[in-house]
């Protein structure tokens, strides 16, 4: 979404403080995913597209019902469709869980990102992309621990999900969220979600789902997208979604602390030389050396004279 | 420039202008990488005609310069295989650092401190070559954690590349009537003498 509607909390390659004095006093927000409420019907997915006024071209059918087959710069939420056989109850459970970007309250992406303000984050937590500064090149694929950012081959800028960024600064819940007929979706401030979620869970577990839980994972200090799992244990069964995500170790060592130390060490190399120079002095030739080769190129000189007084 | 006929010749001027082009194509890749490589730096892509600019330029630099690199590392790499007089010179190092070079061991073309950087950039331009085709997203997608491990290998390999060019050309201008072998290809007898003697002798027969 453009240039600026909601307050900025962090903000990709700038290395002091956005303004700060402002500040959700309600709580930052969250959109929560009630897997076990989802009935597959993709209405979130085309609310998006209308929102959004994104078309994405229709793929090809591989075989589940998944379409497109995955997110694309103009599809930035897609719902992944799991077939599981439930080994302990004898059920076949279809799994349906609606992908799109997870709005981490520690963004791999932004983390990656080397053109200050194409990424930033909210004061409500919303991970944005401001693709009018973004450069293409696919360092936020990079640092991004659920491969979410689409590079679009039109323009070569970023895209995903802003979390309707420009609806929720005016108050009013995603696009998705409005649309969708179930109530899987929903919207409010984080606390709340959570709550809500809680109850969920506790409704969920007196149906024979023990394992039911909140996806919102600490490891990128959770999510501002959360999901409820019947098989919270096992997150990997809906479609791969990680079970610990948080940003590779890669990506930290690369964009850490290593760098601005490289940076000192270079410019320790480069103003050490200077100092070397002005304490040391030149390495020159020697006043000897020179004195022989200038004896030597006369001799020389001489010699050559003689010869060609010898032609003559 | 001939000033003096009895000049020795160190470089041809293909061989000057195979450097100057390497040389050329590192200041581009300095420049436009270390704008991707810290926020400090990232004005830098004003150079280049703004960010997206950079980011498609940068990649091509590369290339051009890889190309060169290959030809230069086969015209000096028999020059610059390492020897025994080499070790010893690599030995009393910090005599030469402390600016006392007069009795260091006799060296042919290249010192064992040329010769050492020469092998540390031909290791770093292997790792920035490898490591950057796989950051170049514009014409394929390799699997992430080789992009992440790519990621890696190419800043720290761009930081060791600048580290030795830093004192590759520090060398070049602490130690006087150097610079004129880059720029029109000779040295004096008393610098050649002086520095290199070994070579000093076969370019002149000269064994005083």
């Amino acid at each position: 979404m453009s240039l600026q509607s909601l307050d900025i909390k962090r903000r990709s390659a700038t290395t002091t403080p956005p303004p700060q004095v402002r500040s959700p006093q309600s709580g930052d927000v969250a959109k929560l995913i009630d897997v076990s409420k989802c009935i597959g019907c993709k209405a979130c997915q085309t609310a998006c597209m209308e929102w959004n006024d994104l078309r994405q071209e229709p793929g090809e059918n591989h075989g589940v019902y998944d379409n497109p087959n995955d997110l694309t710069e103009n599809a930035w939420t897609v719902m992944r469709f799991t077939e599981y056989e439930n080994e302990d109850s004898g059920n076949l459970e279809w799994l349906i869980r609606k992908d799109g970007c997870m709005h981490c309250e520690d963004p791999g992406c932004l983390k990656a990102c080397p053109s200050p303000g194409a990424i930033v984050q909210y004061t409500n937590g919303i991970v944005d992309f401001h693709e009018e500064n973004c450069i293409g090149c696919g360092y936020c694929v990079t640092g991004c621990p659920f491969n979410v950012p689409r590079i679009s081959k039109k323009d070569n800028k970023a895209y995903k999900c802003t979390l309707c960024s420009d609806r929720v600064a005016v108050g009013q819940e995603p696009a998705c969220v409005k649309t969708c007929p179930t109530g899987a979706i929903v919207f409010g401030t984080k606390k709340a979600m959570k709550d809500h979620a809680d109850e969920r869970i506790a409704d969920l577990k007196e149906r024979g789902f023990a394992q039911a839980g909140l996806y919102d994972p600490a490891g990128v200090g959770g999510t501002h997208v959360m999901y409820v799992l019947h098989h919270a244990d096992k997150p990997g069964l809906y479609a791969g979604l990680p079970k610990e995500p948080k940003i590779s170790p890669m990506v930290a060592l690369w964009k850490g602390m290593s760098k601005p130390l490289a940076v000192a060490a270079l410019g320790v190399a480069a103003v050490g030389s200077l100092f070397h120079y002005i304490t040391k002095g030149p390495n020159d030739v020697s006043k000897e050396l020179e004195d022989e080769m200038e004896r030597k190129d006369r001799e020389a000189l001489a010699a050559a004279d003689a010869d060609k007084e010898n032609v003559r | 420039m001939n000033r003096n006929p009895r000049d020795l010749q160190r470089y041809n001027a293909s061989e000057r202008a195979n450097h100057w082009i390497v040389g050329i194509c590192f200041i581009l890749l300095v420049l436009s990488g270390l704008a991707f490589f810290h926020p400090a730096f990232f004005p830098l892509v004003h150079l280049f005609g703004g960010g997206p600019w950079t980011r498609i330029l940068h990649p091509y630099v590369g290339l051009v310069m890889m190309f060169f690199f290959i030809m230069m590392f086969f015209r000096f790499w028999r020059l610059n295989m390492i020897e025994k007089r080499d070790v010893e010179w690599l030995k009393n190092v910090n005599k030469m650092v402390d600016g006392n070079d007069h009795d260091m061991p006799e060296q042919g073309k290249y010192n064992g401190g040329q010769k050492v950087l020469f092998w540390g950039l031909v290791a770093g331009m292997l790792a920035i070559t490898a490591s950057g085709v796989f950051m170049w997203r514009a014409w394929w997608t390799p699997p992430i954690t080789v992009v992440r491990i790519a990621s890696v290998v190419h800043a720290a390999a761009g930081v060791w590349m600048i580290g030795l060019i830093i004192m590759h050309v520090y060398a070049a201008i602490w130690t006087r009537g150097t610079i004129r072998a880059m720029l029109y290809g000779t040295v004096t007898r008393a610098w050649a003498k002086q520095h290199h003697r070994g070579w000093y002798r076969k370019m002149t027969g000269d064994n005083s």
